[in-house]
């Protein structure tokens, strides 16, 4: 007997019971105690075909695999740097993950990334001992110039990103700025005038007030006086599409 | 992020030589609301809460007797304290009162004592032997720049307000207040004039603040008159900034009087 037991997109607690029965699987926000899927948080219930999903409310970023994060150089040392993410444990960047150029045996560290400097980088490992790797090579990962950096609920984040990145290259067209978005919540926005980038900020504030409204595309897209742009190949569902 | 100082340091400045700030705002306008609410503690005689944008202070006015000091027999004493609560900031610590904590209670302190704002006179109960003490508490709530401001406002805010409580055999009945005010002669509004670059502003969010190189306190009462200043950050003013800095404070601080009096 398999039933699932709340609705899509309804707020459960924590330990609210999620779904009866093994034909569903547990995933991040639940867990699985016998044969019922439990909440392990406050947010949104999400079904995405067998996975059983809790999208939180808010509340601090939790480092993934994969995701691309902004952060400040705290540290360099002999082979690496140390890159605070807003995370209670700094990332290590090895000299193996650090660029995409050369490093000669005896290079200053420093000339690459000094401490200061804002990097956007992916996340490649993270161990159970709180030891989170991350390379500066990936694609789209570099250093950041001076700019307007802003920090937004993590979990508004994908919001903001909107649907295969709808949302942002919306603020991107009406600004004028170069928007950068990392996973952990931090917003990078840089442009050549200050008013546009202080309207990049208050769109990004205005689309984090209004993250669980329906429509908020076009809300957007009326308050920044554009049309948003086709989506190409809409898919069923993507990561980016939930809340 | 744990690192908050040199945060955005280059891009403040940036700004601010482009004649700009980092929220819209001109360099001599205060961040908006400016909210007083009065009497939000009702232990205390007197106390204010005041919100400059998202900076948020509350001042209480506690009222003692006790012995004048030998060289003011005839007058009631003022004793500011500050307390920069942890939670008020990630920059703030509990612990022993720290030099910022002290410098703010001090800027307070003088630009109230200076100006006249209380008729210490007529807080002696007997010469030599009994005078009121004004207890003034300073709490930060929420530290988003320009406390200093916040905190003069609110304590001057709570003055205003602050009653006498009932006096029976030289003994405070402390919870019960009498309808007789503070003496109050002149209202000093506390103005800070923050120096990044070559621009002086007002009001610093904390964003700002972390690239502030000097700042000058001046506290003014309605009439002009100014009765204290303080001087802090690393470097230096010339005699042209001192000037248009006290320009600049007069203008800027009608701003925080219009809601005083309002």
């Amino acid at each position: 007997m398999v039933n699932i037991l709340v609705k899509e997109r309804e707020i459960v607690v924590p330990g609210q019971e999620l779904a009866d029965g093994m034909d569903y699987l547990p995933s991040e926000g639940a867990f699985r105690e016998g044969d019922k899927i439990i909440s392990s948080k406050l947010g949104l219930f999400n079904l995405d075909g067998r996975l059983i999903k809790v999208i939180p409310l808010g509340g601090k970023y939790i480092p993934k695999k994969n995701d691309t994060v902004i952060g400040r150089v705290t540290d360099v040392g002999f082979s690496g740097w140390r890159v605070d993410f807003g995370w209670a444990f700094n990332m290590n960047v090895s000299l193996k993950e650090g660029s995409r150029d050369f490093i000669p045996n005896d290079a200053d560290l420093s000339q690459y990334y000094a401490p200061g400097d804002l990097v956007v980088a992916k996340i490649i490992k993270v161990m159970s001992s709180k030891i989170i790797d991350a390379s500066l090579k990936m694609p789209g990962c570099r250093k950041l110039g001076t700019g307007r950096l802003i920090e937004v609920e993590s979990s508004r984040v994908p919001r903001i990103i909107g649907k295969q990145g709808s949302m942002i290259s919306m603020i991107k067209d009406a600004t004028g700025c170069n928007v950068v978005v990392g996973q952990n919540g931090l917003v990078w926005i840089a442009g050549t005038d200050p008013e546009n980038e202080r309207k990049s900020e208050e769109t990004i504030r205005k689309i984090e007030n209004e993250a669980h409204s329906e429509g908020l595309t076009d809300k957007i897209s009326a308050y920044l006086n554009v049309k948003p742009r086709e989506i190409i190949n809409e898919r069923e569902s993507n990561e980016n599409d939930i809340q | 992020m744990n690192d908050h100082g040199n945060r955005s340091n280059n891009y403040i400045n940036l700004l601010i030589n482009k004649k700009t700030r980092i929220d819209g705002r001109q360099f001599n306008e205060f961040r908006q609301p400016i909210e007083i609410s009065y009497n939000v503690s009702n232990k205390a005689e007197g106390s204010a809460r005041v919100k400059i944008g998202d900076t948020e202070v509350i001042a209480g006015v506690k009222m003692d007797v006790g012995t004048p000091y030998p060289d003011t027999l005839d007058q009631g004493n003022l004793i500011t304290n500050s307390e920069l609560l942890p939670l008020s900031s990630p920059l703030f610590l509990p612990g022993p009162p720290d030099p910022q904590s002290v410098e703010l209670a001090r800027i307070v302190d003088r630009g109230i004592r200076e100006s006249g704002m209380i008729d210490l006179k007529k807080l002696c109960i007997r010469e030599g032997e009994l005078v009121w003490n004004i207890l003034l508490d300073i709490y930060t709530i929420n530290d988003d720049g320009n406390l200093i401001d916040a905190a003069a406002l609110a304590a001057i805010a709570a003055l205003r307000v602050a009653v006498l409580p009932k006096l029976e055999k030289d003994k405070v009945q402390f919870g019960e207040f009498t309808k007789t005010k503070v003496p109050i002669k002149s209202t000093p509004i506390t103005c800070t004039i923050f120096k990044i670059g070559q621009s002086l502003i007002v009001d610093t969010n904390r964003q700002e603040e972390e690239s502030v190189d000097a700042r000058l306190s001046v506290a003014i009462s309605e009439d002009g008159q100014i009765h204290a200043m303080q001087k802090g950050g690393s470097i230096g003013f010339s005699l042209e900034e001192v000037d248009s800095a006290i320009g600049l404070a007069k203008k800027a601080s009608e701003q925080l009087r219009k809601e005083l009096t309002k």
